[in-house]
């Protein structure tokens, strides 16, 4: 092989500067996060912090922005989307796994139609809407649009899931005498579990990282989510960059983790998701 | 299975009805609101009808065209760099055996941080006095003073693509290596026994073979970057001016600070239309490619 050895080291260079470039600004966040208010501005900026400035993440629930309340509405919010998007989606994609019915094109039509939707274009008649009922300023407020957004991945991914499992199991169920519905909770939820927790991640990181229905819908500072939140930090003279890490950094963290932990699952999810379209 | 009298039809209802309450009859209300004045600021005046009128505001508003441009040229600017980054990206994941984890580990940071934070964290890094990127150029010469990023339209627009590519690139990354480790190796060397060059079975043999993902990619994130919003609020607010302000932000601008929903509406409706033209224009493009 000509030349196998300095391509190999080009390789490896190349792979080395494409992790760099993707996790750097990641690992700047944290060191930014760490840093004392006065070193933030030094310039050049230090690469590391001169000592460990824990007090950005102090400030994070003290410095007058309710922060724990924001995570706390964001848990409730991606929590709950995430558990009636795999009820209500596992309804649907068992359906369009194992039968075909009238409709069914209509039905996929549909999907595909409010994952290309532009959020922008509801959000008039949802807020006004949402302003009449009293649903501004509530957890049902945000719970109902990201449903709507998150149904078609959830439908997608779960339906590639429900496919590949055996049909003889619920046929065995059906001749033992269970209906339909019972076929579907005892037998096809259990064995799909797997499918399920990567459908759950997906639908819970869209929800944690949504913006614009936050920032429209829930705008009393009781109700604000993280993404919302972060951008509410105040400053006396300058932006406290110091104490937005930091509380980037937490809300940034369990996906993180979650990405590394998971990365198979998601990745196959975000393309099963994907691909079907 | 055979379908069962009317299960199938309970079973997707729920879905069917979420879908249809919270996004298909909106839109139809979209519409409506915009063949009305109605601005929140003068709760007293209601809503009158006043036919096309917000359509006709919306050709003559220059700022509104600007809006469109903008959303325009950042969604060709992105789309085309993150194909260009994204298939090297998958091209490397597909043929680093040993690297593969590290790499889909990595690439996967970009993609799960909210995209608020990641904004935030750039708009700091090209901040003009203590930003690291400021820092990097000067020490590497390649600017011999720190500039203000953000405060100049094409430095502005550069940042903002910058971070959005940045952001969006693994998405794509990830649908192409799907489509690439579906080819079978065998390809590849027949390829290479035929003597074909690497650049040569990339177009004739790779491409091809990977277009259908490669649609269905490109298809995703267009229209995702046609309806951008947060990595523009966050990092310019649309400026300087309105150099980068993009459909979406003056849209939440025109209902959100102006009150005036008559007129969002009819700019909220410019971007559906605008979407289902993409739509119309690529699933074409993918139907013929099956036939």
């Amino acid at each position: 092989m000509r030349s196998s050895k300095k391509s190999k080291i080009g390789f490896g260079i190349f792979v080395t500067v494409t992790v760099l470039i993707m996790i750097f600004p990641f690992v700047w966040q944290t060191v930014t996060s760490l840093k004392s208010p006065g070193e933030i501005f030094r310039v050049p900026p230090s690469i590391f912090p001169d000592e460990l400035y824990i007090q950005n993440y102090k400030d994070v629930f003290t410095a007058g922005v309710p922060f724990h309340w924001y995570l706390r509405n964001s848990v409730i919010v991606a929590g709950l989307t995430t558990l009636i998007c795999l009820i209500v989606g596992s309804f649907a994609s068992y359906v369009l796994a194992r039968f075909k019915f009238r409709g069914q094109a209509l039905f996929l039509g549909l999907l595909l139609a409010v994952a290309m939707f532009p959020q922008v274009a509801i959000i008039s008649p949802l807020f006004l809407f949402f302003r009449d009922i009293g649903l501004l300023n509530t957890y049902p407020g945000l719970i109902l649009p990201y449903t709507t957004f998150a149904l078609p991945l959830t439908i997608w991914i779960l339906t590639s899931f429900f496919r590949e499992l055996p049909v003889d199991l619920e046929d065995a169920a059906l001749i033992d005498g269970c209906s339909p519905f019972q076929s579907f909770y005892r037998i096809i939820v259990p064995l799909a579990a797997p499918g399920m927790v990567t459908t759950a991640i997906l639908v819970f990181i869209f929800a944690w990282n949504e913006f614009l229905f936050a920032l429209i819908f829930n705008t009393a500072n009781h109700m604000r989510t993280v993404t919302v939140g972060i951008t509410m930090f105040p400053g006396l003279h300058e932006v406290p960059w110091g104490t937005i890490f930091a509380a980037s950094t937490i809300i940034t963290l369990p996906l993180v983790l979650m990405v590394l932990l998971l990365q198979k699952r998601i990745v196959q999810g975000l393309t099963a998701g994907s691909v079907k379209g | 299975m055979k379908s069962r009298s009317y299960l199938p039809y309970y079973f997707i209802a729920p879905a069917a009805i979420i879908i249809f309450g919270i996004a298909l009859y909106p839109i139809l209300h979209t519409f409506y609101i915009s063949l009305h004045q109605i601005n929140l600021k003068f709760p007293d005046l209601g809503m009158s009808f006043i036919w096309f009128e917000n359509y006709i505001r919306l050709f003559r508003d220059v700022r509104a065209m600007g809006a469109l441009l903008n959303t325009v040229f950042f969604t060709v600017s992105t789309v085309a760099l993150e194909l260009v980054f994204g298939m090297i990206i998958a091209l490397l994941m597909d043929r680093a055996l040993r690297f593969r984890g590290i790499l889909r580990a990595t690439v996967l940071i970009p993609w799960a941080m909210p995209t608020v934070v990641a904004a935030m964290l750039w708009r700091w890094m090209y901040n003009d006095q203590s930003g690291i990127i400021n820092a990097m150029l000067v020490a590497t010469g390649i600017t011999s003073e720190y500039m203000q990023f953000l405060a100049e339209p094409v430095l502005a627009w550069t940042a903002v693509i910058v971070t959005e590519v940045w952001k969006t690139t693994p998405f794509m990354a990830l649908l192409l290596l799907a489509g690439l480790q579906v080819i079978p190796r065998e390809v590849y060397e027949a390829s290479a026994i035929d003597g074909a060059s690497k650049v040569r079975t990339f177009f004739t043999i790779t491409l091809p073979l990977i277009r259908p993902v490669l649609l269905v990619a490109l298809l995703f994130r267009t229209l995702d970057a046609f309806r951008v919003f947060d990595v523009i609020f966050v990092m310019t607010g649309g400026g300087p001016g309105n150099a980068t302000e993009s459909l979406s932000l003056y849209t939440y601008k025109t209902m959100f600070g102006a009150l005036d929903f008559g007129y969002g509406s009819a700019l909220s409706i410019l971007t559906f239309a605008c979407v289902v033209i993409i739509s119309v224009f690529y699933i074409k493009f993918i139907g013929t490619k099956t036939r």
